[in-house]
């Protein structure tokens, strides 16, 4: 009974959010962590975790099965709220904005098991990317009446759209449903939609994974397009090591959720930490 | 005194509800369906008792619960089985299919007439409280069927089957448990449990019509939701919740008429503040 | 030509049919009146497809189940009803005139509304078979309220006197529900095929990736089932005027599967497939109550039930895909046709129209605690596993 007035009590905690006082500082990173943890039921999950992450950079996180790659991946976007620690982007504290709030402000990401809308065409879902910005504005009653904006925004979009989708390639599949297409491409399109939201710093889980060598090359000339192109900045989470020192600038080695090197791929790689993490005494 | 009548009646009334609701429980545990035709086959077990009670009362019984395994496995196999793995979406509509089946066909063989036995069990009287011979033969037998239901899931090999099974069935059929085998145990459990339920119910109410499991069946996946869907003791908890609810309702006759409304709303407010029930294990999803 | 052929088939077709229906059936009213029971069943079909559609958004396009939809109804039978006869009564009117009609409907799809506000919120913290089991809950609660009102206001179990239009000329009803139904598909086709639309069926696809992507799920919820709700607020205030006495009992458990089956044959997703099964349903329920008289009645159910489970096996039964594959719709048409089949052409966000979405995995309805507490989001549960290993 003491456990359901507990719940009863967090329940009504949810209905009225803290609101929570965010500062600004000056920083010359896009991200910027500060002691970053959380922990599950007083297991320290992942804990001070400090990354600073420069413009145009892109940044490796590294690590072993259960490192806590994804989970501080998930801390960056919203999808946990960090237990101590804060994070900010281009300066702006980022703890405690739900999800959505998150992207909108600057942080977009891919899942290490791809999740499209599957039921939907492929520029439908990098149309539904471009849903957040300012510059797509356009309220439900103006769609419903069908009024002028709706009308030169849906062109815009689409044109948008189309753009992206030429970049990645995937022009000529622009009206396949997503669920159809072939694997490489699905994570292309996830790359597509995250960049469709115009974030201001890319979190990539796992792109190559279950790729062959061949896509694994294309995808690494691909991102680097992507940072070039759209003077973006990207940090990735990667098992392939040679993916890793091949194309990121600087990288962070995580092992039981705390960090254990960092460096260029070079000098973490060889630190004796992470060799002992990796390969054992 | 009316407190010591309200008590056992809640007893009475919340074990015929832990009865079926074990039986949601475990089929939506194991096969990972809400079996909305549950329900529907109390309704088959009621009609059975009524046409074999005459020849006579064990009989009536026996057959009940054959009849209702019999229909159990014939849905399980021809309605369910093919849909293994298709969205749960599409599975709760079928079988809600499933339960208006039942119901018309109960209707063309048995005509829309309600049929019912009417049988005096007696009263015992204790101290100055008269208690139906009936209402404690209900609570004793939910007792034990509650026990020897916990015994077979926890000490025996089909039982851990099923709690491997539940927990991850791809998991356990690389383990070598026969899935398809273990969710017909569950349905055969299930429905037998539905036929106890069923004569119970005719006895009380001692009218059947085609309609006559739907109420109970969706009161007891109430039950079973707010004791903890997928939790034995949590169904028990979850019935017997309803049960006294009910029981309260029925003494207080500004509430009476509302009692279905009130035990509806408690559902809403449980599931609203704790979604997995009293009991019910929390499991979260991976991002 | 071809081109602006096509984009008239894909916005305006069914407008031009409804259309069409409506102005054919004024002038054959105008001209010989019809029977009093062909209208009713006008009457009825108007009210169904009104409903259809207004399901079809929540169980189509959001991918969400709602089994208390007849609940929505019957708030907006019984609250635009009494409005219209307190406003009778007040005003001294012998009967209902248009204003008073529409001032029902706006205050019956807003009392509606509000409830559908309600129950999203429900929508919100559970998803699949549990927000099944609360729109349920809903519905019966709401029957149970209306059956014992107090008599005096809302008839209790008698039923509720309804308004009417005092007029011999019954058919007038049917043209104002043809006219709603018009009103009804351009709302809501419009808001699917727009920006809130996309993000709709986004969130039915992969909701944590509509999150991650920026969508406001809790605002496109919200507002799929306030718009869903008042939909089937007005097709309940159109139900008061069709039918005297205005029974809770009709809005059971019952009615809200029977519009479900509307949108499962119609197929998920599909706006003109509501409609048109809404419609074919209606009439074949009438001319089987017709026809099946006394016990024979149940036929009619026991029709329906096989048709639902034959249905939903059909389209989803993964053991079922090759068959499925030969043996459909699109390709029977098209050898009607005598069309190539093109696999690529999608014309709108619907999903493949025949099949029930499959947003929903196994492993996420049961995880219905999805809530932020202090720690967060979820756990890293398998972080955890793994870690615990390790050392």
């Amino acid at each position: 009974m003491a456990k359901f007035i507990d719940s009863v009590k967090k329940y009504v905690k949810d209905l009225f959010p803290q609101k929570i006082q965010r500062k600004t500082i000056e920083s010359d990173y896009v991200l910027e962590t500060e002691n970053l943890g959380i922990s599950f039921g007083g297991l320290k999950a992942v804990q001070s975790v400090n990354l600073k992450i420069k413009k145009n950079e892109i940044y490796g996180l590294v690590g072993p099965n259960g490192a806590g790659k994804t989970t501080v991946f998930n801390l960056l976007t919203g999808v946990y709220q960090p237990t101590e620690g804060t994070f900010y982007l281009s300066g702006e504290e980022f703890r405690g904005l739900p999800q959505e709030q998150t992207n909108h402000k600057g942080i977009a990401r891919t899942f290490q098991n791809i999740r499209l809308f599957n039921n939907m065409s492929v520029v439908r879902n990098v149309m539904v990317g471009l849903h957040n910005q300012d510059e797509y504005k356009c309220t439900v009653l103006e769609s419903v009446l069908r009024l002028p904006r709706h009308f030169r925004i849906e062109k815009k979009m689409r044109e948008r759209a189309k753009e992206l989708l030429d970049i990645f390639g995937l022009k000529e599949e622009r009206n396949n449903l997503a669920c159809n297409l072939p694997y490489g491409k699905q994570r292309k399109l996830e790359i597509a939609r995250a960049l469709a939201t115009n974030p201001k710093l890319l979190l990539l889980d796992e792109p190559a994974a279950g790729m062959n060598p061949n896509e694994t090359e294309d995808l690494m000339d691909t991102i680097r397009l992507i940072r070039d192109k759209f003077d973006m900045t990207i940090l990735l989470i990667e098992h392939d090591l040679k993916f890793v020192s091949g194309l990121c600038d600087r990288i962070t080695v995580l092992n039981f959720g705390t960090v254990l090197a960092e460096g260029t791929a070079e000098e973490a790689l060889n630190d004796p930490e992470v060799v002992k993490a990796y390969i054992g005494n | 005194m009316e407190i010591i009548m309200t008590i056992i009646n809640g007893l009475s009334i919340g074990g015929t509800y832990a009865m079926i609701a074990l039986g949601y429980t475990m089929v939506y545990g194991i096969a990972k369906m809400l079996n909305f035709a549950h329900g529907d086959i109390i309704m088959v077990g009621g009609y059975t008792i009524v046409l074999f009670f005459p020849i006579s009362p064990i009989i009536g019984v026996i057959a009940s619960v054959i009849f209702c395994v019999t229909v159990g496995i014939v849905v399980e196999k021809s309605a369910y089985k093919p849909l293994r793995g298709a969205s749960p979406l599409a599975v709760l509509i079928t079988a809600i299919g499933v339960s208006k089946l039942l119901q018309s066909s109960a209707q063309i063989f048995l005509g829309s007439e309600p049929r019912g036995i009417t049988f005096n069990f007696g009263n015992i009287q204790i101290g100055s409280v008269s208690i139906s011979v009936l209402t404690l033969i209900t609570i004793l037998c939910s007792v034990a069927v509650m026990v020897a239901l916990t015994l077979f899931v926890k000490y025996t090999k089909t039982g851990r089957a099923m709690i491997a099974v539940s927990e991850d069935r791809g998991a356990a059929q690389l383990m070598g448990i026969n899935v398809n085998f273990i969710i017909m145990i569950t349905f055969i459990i299930g429905s037998a449990l539905a036929a106890i339920a069923g004569v119970f119910l005719v006895f009380k109410v001692q009218d059947v019509g085609t309609t006559f499991g739907a109420m109970p069946g969706i009161k007891a996946f109430a039950a079973a939701v707010i004791g903890g869907i997928g939790s034995i003791p949590g169904a028990m908890v979850g019935g017997l919740v309803l049960g006294f609810i009910e029981a309260i309702c029925g003494m207080v006759p500004a509430l009476s008429p509302y009692t279905d409304a009130i035990e509806f709303a408690i559902l809403i407010i449980v599931l609203l503040v704790k979604p997995t029930g009293f009991l019910g294990k929390k499991r979260r999803e991976k991002v | 030509m071809k081109k602006s052929l096509k984009s008239f088939t894909k916005h305006y077709l069914n407008y031009s049919v409804i259309g069409a229906i409506l102005i054919v059936f004024s002038i054959i009213s105008l001209v010989s009146p019809m029977k009093t029971s062909m209208v009713f069943l006008f009457q009825q079909i108007t009210v169904a497809v009104i409903m259809a559609l207004s399901l079809s958004l929540v169980v189509g396009f959001l991918g969400e189940l709602s089994l208390g939809h007849a609940g929505f109804m019957s708030i907006g039978a019984y609250l635009g009803g009494k409005i219209a006869l307190v406003i009778i009564e007040a005003g001294d009117l012998k009967s209902s005139n248009i204003l008073v009609f529409i001032v029902a409907v706006l205050v019956g799809a807003a009392c509606a509304a509000l409830c559908g506000f309600i129950v999203g919120f429900a929508a919100l913290r559970l998803r699949g078979d549990y927000l099944a089991i609360v729109t349920l809950a809903f519905g019966e609660i709401v029957r149970v309220i209306f059956t014992h009102s107090d008599p005096e206001s809302f008839g209790g179990a008698l039923g509720l006197k309804s308004p009417s239009f005092g007029m011999k000329e019954t058919f007038v009803l049917v043209i104002i529900g043809i006219l709603l139904i018009l009103f009804t598909l351009f709302v809501i086709q419009n808001l699917l095929r727009s920006k809130a639309g996309r993000a709709i069926t986004a969130i039915r696809d992969n909701e944590i990736a509509a999150k991650a992507t920026g969508i406001n799920v809790t605002k496109h919820k919200l507002m799929v089932f306030v718009i869903s709700a008042a939909f089937a607020g007005v097709a309940g205030v159109l139900f008061s005027y069709a039918n005297s006495p205005v029974k809770a009992d009709t809005f059971d458990y019952n009615y809200s599967i029977e519009i479900l089956v509307m949108v499962v044959l119609g197929g998920m997703g599909s706006i003109n497939g509501s409609i048109i099964s809404a419609v074919l349903i209606t009439v074949l329920n009438n001319r089987l109550t017709t026809i099946l008289t006394g016990d024979n009645a149940v036929f009619k159910d026991l029709f329906y039930a096989v048709i639902l489970i034959l249905i939903v096996i059909y389209n989803n039964a993964p053991g079922l895909k090759g068959f499925r594959e030969k043996y459909n719709l699109k390709n029977f048409m098209n050898k009607i046709l005598k069309k190539k089949h093109d696999p690529s052409e999608i014309t709108n966000d619907a999903a493949r129209w025949d099949v029930v979405p499959t947003k929903i995995e196994m492993n996420e309805v049961l995880s219905t605690d999805i809530v932020v507490d202090k720690v967060g989001r979820g756990d890293d549960s398998a972080d955890i596993r793994e870690r615990g290993g390790n050392k």
